[in-house]
């Protein structure tokens, strides 16, 4: 490891730590700020960055492969049915004119129509990495606007694979040799398939996609099961990076955009047990990356060529993203969203997205076009990126405001992923009971278990069952803690028990917990922790069995049950009572002498404590007494 | 002002159409007290202590329920057994409930004309909550005649809102003592005292104060 990497890192991570949270502060959302930083560090602004600056693009764009992985996590093929509709009708639409609309314009600029079409093509693409970014930053990711800039995001992140195979086809109008691409997708590299005749490019191409989805649905999910059986943690996630960047390398030795390739392996796996797991171990990568890719393309944004053709660069961003922002906004009102959704799906999307680099490298490797064609583009998408925080914020504080209709995001019920009321941490015995109980009276349930064995068992019956250890707060978040309403701690340990209460109070306190306790220790520690609902694991069986000592002793039934349900709210009570007494005890007291001390404290209390004649009203002695007396009395 | 305490007893309320609707009216009225019964005690595990400093805190106990089997639902009886116990509610030391009234507002399937010697039912709904009465009675409470929604089964919606509406009239005006209990007496249910229309399907007249 060099120390010019190290500085590097250092300078990037400077740039961000000093960056982001400043631009949160203002209220400008956090990839602004990554851009911003990547513009004072790079060769325009403070040229920290030295030579190493233009492999961190490349570097970076690992951080979109990532998202695109995620993306495709949560796209689990139910979800998709039931966006089917904006997807292909908004989505479709979107890329479709737009294309044309492009391509006609470029062509009357006087490229010729291959080239025009594939420019078009290209500018019709938005930026999944800033747009999803921006929207969950401002939580309208649910709205309809949000959920439709998700779909027709979607259906572009889609239609670059057709693009990647068309554009071989679009080739022969430059005869010139590549020129230097500007921070591509490793394209520049020789690959298997470029030596191959465009039909044959093209066929290897379906033929990589085909292999990510027999592979995915038959080969990861055993290897997953095999590395879960390990439970060790980082072998885990060694295993998601990995297979995130074998993808990439496999996708790039088949001249195929690598974020794709990653994107349809998530598809794949959107119904695994894995998938939150899976979110958990890659999501702080991509987040770390996504930010650095940011920060390349703020860097990247050539001003020199910017400087030397302003009127060019500055009308060439404007009509980009007037034309982008019209059709959205048209088509927006023809899918019938409310003023204010359409305007916010336009105000999202008008950018050009990080697709365009890659594509814009491929393409003059394929000689599509030339860079005197890619690399002034390259710079109006770069800049278009830019401008979409800064028109997101316009939109928010300018527009938004003025529009009638307003709706929020807490009140759009069509949630895009639709979650259970109940998340079940642990599905071992007492927690598939309670499952079960739930799930026979139509309440949903989502069920964290980190037992590999047993997830693989349950879900052959079909349960929804998830991989994973249930105290991590990123692994809450992805099995919906945010929306849930309870939360069914049912862990193997009070450790485990008592950490996830810890984070669940922190990050959640709007989850109502029930928790099962061991025993009296254990159901102090939760009481002490703030948990009302606590369930100790042996007492309602113990007490059952006690009842039916009592019967087979001869005492009658109702009596029997009557005894047990007095002993159970007893004890109850006198749990909650000594846990208030216990207080400073316990730090002096070892947690045996402790188990000891508090039984000797129930027993002495029993004998005092329970009051057994609590059914007074069926007893008709005193009744009697007093009748004897009446009778006395008049007599 | 009188303090009013609702003891509720419904085993179904999630199948209910009367008293959901009635219900959400005392919920939320002020001054009223309302205890669900069924809520309270799923096992019958009745909290005789809590039940009894209820009933001292309030003037006007109501039983309110669905007629089951020309009676009430079982806990309302197991609250009876259990709650009311000898020393506290009747017998030489049990006073606890003396001077305080009780009123049942009930709900039945049959009709008004169906409860009446001779007819369907051969007794009127007054007669079969004899009971209750003689239980008041004994317990040193004033006895008020009862309020009644006849023929629950061929209500309509508008009809169960009418007899919402009833109902709280009713509510308010023994809450904010415009109501004589002693004048009430007189009367064989409520509904005849207030003029209130049993029936479904006619008129129904405000109630008058
Ligand atoms: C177990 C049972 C017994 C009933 N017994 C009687 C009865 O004796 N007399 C009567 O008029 N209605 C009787 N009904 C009808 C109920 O009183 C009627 O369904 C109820 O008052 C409707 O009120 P709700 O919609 O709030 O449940 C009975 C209903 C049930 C379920």
């Amino acid at each position: 490891m060099s120390g010019d990497f190290l500085f590097q890192a250092f300078v990037y991570l400077t740039a961000a730590v000093i960056a982001v949270p400043i631009a949160a502060r203002l209220g400008l959302g956090s990839v602004l700020g990554y851009l911003i930083a990547g513009v004072v560090i790079g060769p325009f602004g403070l040229g920290l960055l030295g030579e190493g600056g233009e492999d961190i693009m490349h570097f970076a764009e690992f951080g979109v492969v990532m998202m695109l992985f995620l993306v495709g996590l949560e796209l689990e093929p139910a979800l998709l049915w039931r966006l089917r509709g904006p997807i292909l009708g908004l989505g479709g639409l979107q890329v479709v004119v737009t294309t044309a609309v492009a391509a006609t314009v470029a062509y009357l600029l006087g490229l010729p129509w291959q080239q025009a079409l594939a420019v078009g093509m290209i500018l019709a693409l938005s930026s999944t990495a800033i747009v999803l970014q921006s929207l969950a930053e401002r939580g309208q990711l649910k709205s309809a606007g949000g959920q439709a800039s998700f779909a027709v995001l979607l259906f572009q992140d889609i239609a670059v694979i057709p693009m990647l195979a068309i554009f071989p086809l679009l080739a022969g109008t430059v005869a010139t040799a590549p020129g230097d691409a500007h921070g591509a997708d490793a394209h520049a590299a020789t690959t298997l398939v470029s030596g191959l005749p465009p039909w044959a490019q093209t066929l290897a191409v379906l033929a990589a996609v085909a292999a990510i989805i027999l592979g995915g649905r038959f080969l990861l999910r055993p290897v997953f099961r095999a590395i879960a059986a390990t439970r060790l943690r980082e072998l885990f996630v060694a295993t998601a990076l990995l297979l995130v960047i074998g993808i990439a390398l496999l996708m790039n030795q088949v001249g195929l955009s690598a974020a794709l390739g990653t994107f349809l392996a998530g598809v794949v796996l959107a119904n695994s047990e894995y998938r939150h797991e899976l979110e958990s171990d890659i999501e702080p990568f991509k987040g770390l990356l996504l930010g650095l890719f940011f920060l390349a393309v703020g860097a990247s944004i050539n001003f020199a060529l910017i400087l030397a053709q302003p009127l060019l660069i500055l009308g060439l961003v404007i009509g980009v993203v007037v034309l982008k922002f019209t059709i959205l906004l048209a088509l927006a009102k023809v899918f019938r969203l409310g003023t204010d959704q359409a305007l916010l799906l336009a105000f999202a999307l008008p950018q050009v997205g990080e697709f365009a680099f890659v594509l814009f490298a491929f393409g003059v490797q394929e000689q599509v076009f030339d860079g005197s064609v890619a690399d002034p583009l390259v710079a109006v998408v770069a800049i278009s990126m830019a401008l979409t925080p800064l028109l997101m914020i316009f939109f928010e504080r300018v527009i938004r405001p003025r529009v009638g209709t307003k709706e929020t995001a807490a009140q759009e019920p069509d949630a895009i992923d639709e979650r259970n009321p109940v998340i079940i941490a642990g599905f071992g015995g007492f927690g598939s009971t309670v499952g079960r109980l739930l799930r026979a009276n139509g309440v949903g349930v989502t069920v964290l278990d980190n037992d590999a064995d047993r997830v693989d068992a349950l879900r052959r019956f079909g349960l929804q069952v998830y991989y994973g250890d249930a105290s991590r707060y990123d692994l809450l978040i992805a099995a919906g803690a945010q929306e849930a309403k309870l939360l069914v701690l049912a862990l193997d340990t009070p450790e485990r028990t008592l950490d996830l209460v810890h984070t669940a109070h922190k990050h959640f306190p709007h989850l109502q917990i029930l928790a099962r306790a061991f025993d009296w220790q254990d159901a102090h520690d939760l009481l002490d922790a703030g948990v009302p609902y606590v369930y100790r694991e042996t007492l309602d069986t113990s007490l059952r069995l006690g009842t039916d000592a009592l019967r087979l002793l001869g005492f009658r039934a109702y009596q029997a049950q009557r005894a047990a349900q007095t002993f159970l709210r007893y004890d109850e009570e006198s749990v909650r009572t000594l846990t208030g007494q216990r207080g400073d005890r316990t730090v002096y007291l070892l947690a045996a002498r402790q188990r000891i001390a508090d039984l000797e404290h129930i027993l002495q209390a029993d004998l005092t404590g329970i009051d057994l004649a609590r059914d007074d009203g069926w007893d008709a002695e005193p009744l009697r007494a007093d009748f004897a007396r009446v009778v006395e009395k008049t007599d | 002002m009188t303090r009013i305490l609702i003891l509720f007893a419904h085993p179904a309320l999630e199948k209910s159409r009367v008293h959901r609707r009635l219900v959400r009216v005392a919920q939320e009225m002020p001054g009223v007290t309302f205890n669900d019964l069924y809520e309270a005690y799923p096992t019958f595990d009745i909290d005789v202590r809590r039940e009894q400093a209820l009933l001292a805190e309030h003037d006007l106990i109501v039983l309110q329920h669905p007629l089951y089997w020309y009676s009430t639902p079982a806990l309302l009886k197991q609250w009876q057994d259990l709650v009311l116990e000898h020393g506290w509610a009747y017998g030489s030391q049990g006073h606890a409930l003396r001077g305080k009234r009780l009123l049942i507002i009930l709900s039945a399937g049959g009709r008004a004309e169906a409860y009446q010697p001779g007819a369907f039912n051969r007794f009127t709904i007054r007669e079969f909550l004899a009971p209750i009465e003689q239980t008041a009675y004994l317990c040193g409470m004033a006895y008020l005649p009862p309020l009644i929604f006849h023929g629950a089964h061929r209500m309509t919606l508008d009809d169960i809102g009418q007899a919402a509406g009833h109902y709280r009239h009713v509510l308010e005006a023994l809450r904010d003592d415009a109501l004589d209990p002693a004048a009430l007496g007189a009367w064989q249910t409520l509904n005849d005292a207030l003029n209130i229309m049993p029936m479904i399907g006619k008129s129904t007249q405000a109630v008058t104060q």
